[in-house]
């Protein structure tokens, strides 16, 4: 089986500070990936490294590399296009101020897309996908800031299925939702996972082992264990650090 | 329980006093401003009409009205808005959304903010020197509205970036993630929710541009020229023109026997077509916030 996603050694600095020290795993097709680990621990670096949006912040530094479908992704040259593979969604919800509508068309419009039954069916499939059509399909045209924190977040998942991303990475997506929507959204995960691999940043580490296949434990921007999800939350992973933190005996 | 102690009447005091403390400091700016309005529409009210807005100079402005200076004005400010604006909007965007920190960013911000600082008869000077003189353009409208230009682009260029800053960096994080390119960003997203703060700052510089006479003076404006009541287009940019501000200086200090109202009338219509423009910001601005979209 092929590997989705290879990094190795990947360093990031910013400036004088290191924010991952050299890490190194494989990412499979179609799993679902949790990353835990407490705050300062690379998590978010990693994220951006992937879909290149690091490249944003000035002082940042990055040595190693990651492939994407066996490709260098430094070598990629129209860096949208891969920032189209890959849907993210970030901790706090962020509806563009624009309407729902055009808040999930967004993408496919800077991709170049113009034919309006296309935007419509895309519009409808991926509202539908994050569970959000049947409650705001009547009100298309209402800006997406106006809707609640946990319908802006289902909206952002709209948006970054809206450009059919293969990978979907989750950066602590349930930080400002509640419970409720918390689970629709993770059953919605389950079903995405047959058409695409996704990267689960989570805090709670509860979240990971109800979801993730296999789960990733950083800590102070090393890699210190990854395993089926299983292993990691048995009694007896690799590592004590990663039991110690699972359960909540962490320090 | 809830009885007040002597340090709970103390602080309701302290309270209330330093309430009415800034309460009486904030009226305290609005008295000068209604002092001078009603004075100067006092004074000028035997004078004000129409005739007087669309009438020239008489009698070496001794009587008759003010349409040249008045013309001329709305030209050297829409001429050097024209020429102000534009940079000043597309140079704070480039500040703003593409720059990175580095030493062309910091020495233009430093010479934003010194130009910003630079007296208007130092612009005046230079105007000489860089428009009327080096650029052959003599004494013009076209050499006074640059010089203006000058004076009002720093200021442009620092509203804009606030305006610009106001628009949350979680917004173009959501475009890049999305895969927009910057310009997409900021054509979708950034300037549609900055327009209106934008415009704003550069509506507001309207009313430094007319009421400057030091940089005008030597470069475009004349103390005398008649031209074609009524007619819009009664200036060439190329020639020189009068202007309200000069007028007004004129008429006051260098003209005996002027008509007493006729100053005044002079200043109101100023000082009334600046506060008409500023209305209309304030106006743009209510209306913005009507329709925040976040």
């Amino acid at each position: 089986m092929e590997n989705k996603i290879e990094i190795s050694d990947l360093q990031v600095h910013y400036g004088d500070k290191s924010a991952l020290n050299g890490v190194s795993f494989d990412v499979h097709p179609n799993e679902i990936l949790g990353i835990i680990g407490p705050a300062q621990s690379g998590k978010t670096t990693l994220l951006k490294v992937i879909n290149r949006t690091l490249e944003f912040t000035p002082e940042a530094t990055v040595q190693g590399s990651v492939k994407l479908d066996g490709v260098d992704i430094d070598t990629i040259g129209d860096v949208y296009e891969l920032r189209r593979r890959i849907g993210m969604v970030l901790p706090l919800p962020v509806g563009l101020p624009l309407s729902i509508y055009d808040n999930v068309a967004f993408a496919p419009r800077t991709a170049g897309l113009r034919t309006k039954s296309e935007l419509d069916e895309i519009v409808e499939r991926c509202l539908q996908q994050a569970a959000l059509w049947d409650e705001v399909k009547d009100r298309l045209n209402t800006l997406g800031t106006k809707l609640s924190g946990g319908q802006q977040q289902r909206l952002t998942i709209a948006r970054a299925l809206s450009h059919q991303p293969e990978i979907l990475c989750l950066d602590e997506f349930s930080i400002a939702i509640d419970p409720v929507t918390t689970m629709r959204i993770e059953d919605v995960l389950k079903a995405l996972q047959t058409e695409m691999t996704i990267l689960l940043v989570t805090n709670l580490v509860q979240q990971a082992k109800r979801l993730a296949d296999r789960t990733a434990f950083f800590l102070n921007g090393d890699l210190i264990e990854i395993d089926t999800t299983d292993v990691i939350f048995s009694d007896n992973p690799a590592n004590q650090a990663t039991y110690d933190y699972v359960n909540g005996t962490f320090g | 329980m809830f009885t007040e102690t002597e340090i709970g009447r103390q602080k309701r005091r302290i309270e209330n006093v330093m309430r009415i403390f800034f309460l009486v400091m904030t009226s305290l700016m609005i008295i000068p401003l209604l002092l001078i309005i009603g004075y100067l529409l006092y004074k000028a009210l035997p004078v004000l009409s129409l005739e007087f807005l669309f009438a020239n100079p008489k009698d070496n402005m001794r009587a008759g009205g003010i349409w040249a200076p008045f013309l001329g004005t709305i030209y050297l400010v829409v001429v050097s808005l024209l020429v102000s604006a534009p940079i000043g909007v597309f140079a704070a965007v480039y500040l703003n959304e593409y720059a990175r920190e580095s030493w062309f960013t910091r020495i233009t911000n430093l010479a934003v903010v010194n130009l910003a600082g630079v007296p208007s008869i130092v612009h005046a000077l230079f105007g000489v020197g860089a428009f009327v003189l080096f650029a052959g353009l003599g004494e013009s409208i076209l050499a006074a509205s640059l010089t203006l230009a000058i004076m009002t682009l720093p200021v442009i260029i620092a509203s804009t970036t606030e305006a610009l800053k106001a628009v949350p960096m979680s917004f173009r994080e959501a475009c890049w993630n999305l895969g927009a390119t910057r310009w997409q960003t900021i054509r979708r997203i950034v300037i549609p929710n900055s327009i209106s703060g934008i415009l704003t700052g550069v509506i507001l510089q309207v009313s430094r541009a007319a009421g400057e006479t030091a940089p005008i003076m030597f470069t475009g404006a004349v103390f005398y020229k008649a031209i074609a009541e009524g007619n819009l287009f009664a200036y060439n940019i190329t020639e020189q023109c009068m202007a309200l501000s000069l007028h007004l200086f004129t008429i006051s200090t260098q003209v005996p026997d002027v008509t007493e109202g006729i100053p005044y009338g002079t200043a109101v219509v100023l000082v009334g077509s600046v506060l008409l423009v500023n209305a209309v910001a304030i106006v743009l601005r209510i209306y913005v916030r009507t329709r925040k979209k976040w």
